[in-house]
């Protein structure tokens, strides 16, 4: 078992625990946060995998996975805050 | 020859290193108690695991376009990770979750 | 058809500034896209352009290509602000790491205080609030006007942030203009 090996096994005890998280909650903002650590350790076991197994070209799934990981947690939080993916009525305070 | 044992040698550490930091970042969110602390925990993860395993795995690619999109994934990972958990703490707080504070600390500052 | 008419909006920057940081914004997309695809052939290089050109005609269009929008003028400074976050970055990790840790009951004392920026743009906010994020163990809440709101996960690590360090660096880093 090389380095990767290693990594990819950390990365999936990790993703358990992530998982245990977001099942056990308690509360909305907690499984939001789980998942998208979850998703962080995704990207990082797609590089990882495409390392283990020779083949780099991974790398170009995790980069799109990450961006995508990040888009989704933000429409995620603008649906709790707001209600709705397009405006942000009811709202006196600045966004992000 | 020797360049090559360096690298794999510094590939090993910095892979290893990482994960371990992703581990501790893992048990940090089971363990802490509300979800505040949580997100300091999944703040580990997001930097220094993440990062410590992606200069690993630039070690191993050496002067490739393979390191130059290992870069722009930390890049990307860097930029966008403190955003999310901005967006949580911020939807979190004004949703109004009570944040879970040391012994005899209050919030302080006007917050309605 | 108003699609290349220049509205009326105030927020807009001055047509120099314009022009300059979307040459800047094509620069960098070309970059990426060459960086990523690894063919370079004449067509798969011309979508390239056409994808970046668009890409730069939309954002001009939504009134985002400006020194805000594309800060290349922070980059020599950042050069010496990048590699001091990695080091308060790492010693903050280790620090989280061992509250984390420690055996029976995580050693934590959570805090939650507003903080004063000194910054003076909008930018130089963003990155201060972006820094304390990213360093574990604080994060920030809100922005709201001349201060931020934190929460710590520790009194030493909120007093740590209070002494102000990263709050000069920042302000130093974003230079005096306006």
């Amino acid at each position: 078992m090389d380095q990767f090996g290693a990594a990819t096994l950390a990365l999936l005890v990790c993703m358990a625990m992530t998982l245990f998280r977001s099942i056990a909650g308690p509360t909305v903002f907690d499984r939001v946060l789980a998942v998208n650590s979850f998703g962080t350790k995704t990207v990082l076991l797609i590089a990882v995998y495409g390392f283990l197994t020779g083949r780099p070209d991974f790398l170009d799934l995790a980069l799109v996975y990450a961006l995508m990981n990040f888009i989704g947690t933000i429409a995620v939080m603008k649906f709790t805050r707001f209600g709705d993916l397009a405006g942000m009525e009811d709202d006196d305070e600045e966004t992000l | 020859m020797s360049g090559a044992l360096v690298a794999e040698v510094l590939s090993w550490a910095f892979i290893v290193a990482g994960s371990v930091f992703v581990l501790i970042g893992g048990i940090g969110l089971i363990r802490l108690p509300d979800f505040y602390t949580r997100i300091h925990a999944a703040g580990i993860t997001d930097t220094m695991g993440a990062w410590l395993i992606l200069i690993g795995l630039m070690f191993s690619a050496g002067w490739t376009l393979i390191t130059v999109k290992l870069f722009m994934l930390l890049f990307f990972l860097a930029a966008t990770s403190p955003l999310a958990s901005h967006a949580l703490a911020k939807a979190a707080f004004l949703r109004g979750l009570e944040p879970m504070l040391g012994r005899g600390l209050e919030i302080e500052g006007d917050h309605d | 058809m108003g699609l290349f008419l220049r509205q009326d909006q105030p927020w807009r920057a001055s047509r120099r500034e314009t022009a300059l940081s979307g040459v800047a914004l094509f620069v960098v997309l070309m970059a990426v896209w060459l960086l990523n695809s690894g063919h370079y052939t004449p067509l798969i290089i011309g979508f390239g352009v056409a994808s970046s050109l668009l890409v730069v005609f939309l954002s001009w269009r939504m009134g985002i290509v400006d020194r805000e929008g594309l800060p290349v003028h922070l980059l020599p400074r950042a050069t010496v602000y990048a590699p001091w976050l990695f080091k308060e970055i790492f010693t903050a990790n280790v620090d989280v790491a061992k509250r984390v840790l420690t055996p029976f009951e995580p050693n934590i004392s959570p805090r939650l205080f507003d903080t004063g920026v000194t910054q003076k743009t909008d930018l130089g906010r963003v990155i201060y609030a972006n820094s304390i994020t990213l360093t574990p163990g604080t994060v920030s809440i809100g922005v709201k006007g001349s201060y931020i709101t934190v929460h710590a996960i520790a009194e030493d690590v909120a007093d740590g942030l209070q002494e102000g360090e990263m709050d000069r660096r920042v302000t130093w880093l974003e230079g005096e203009r306006r």
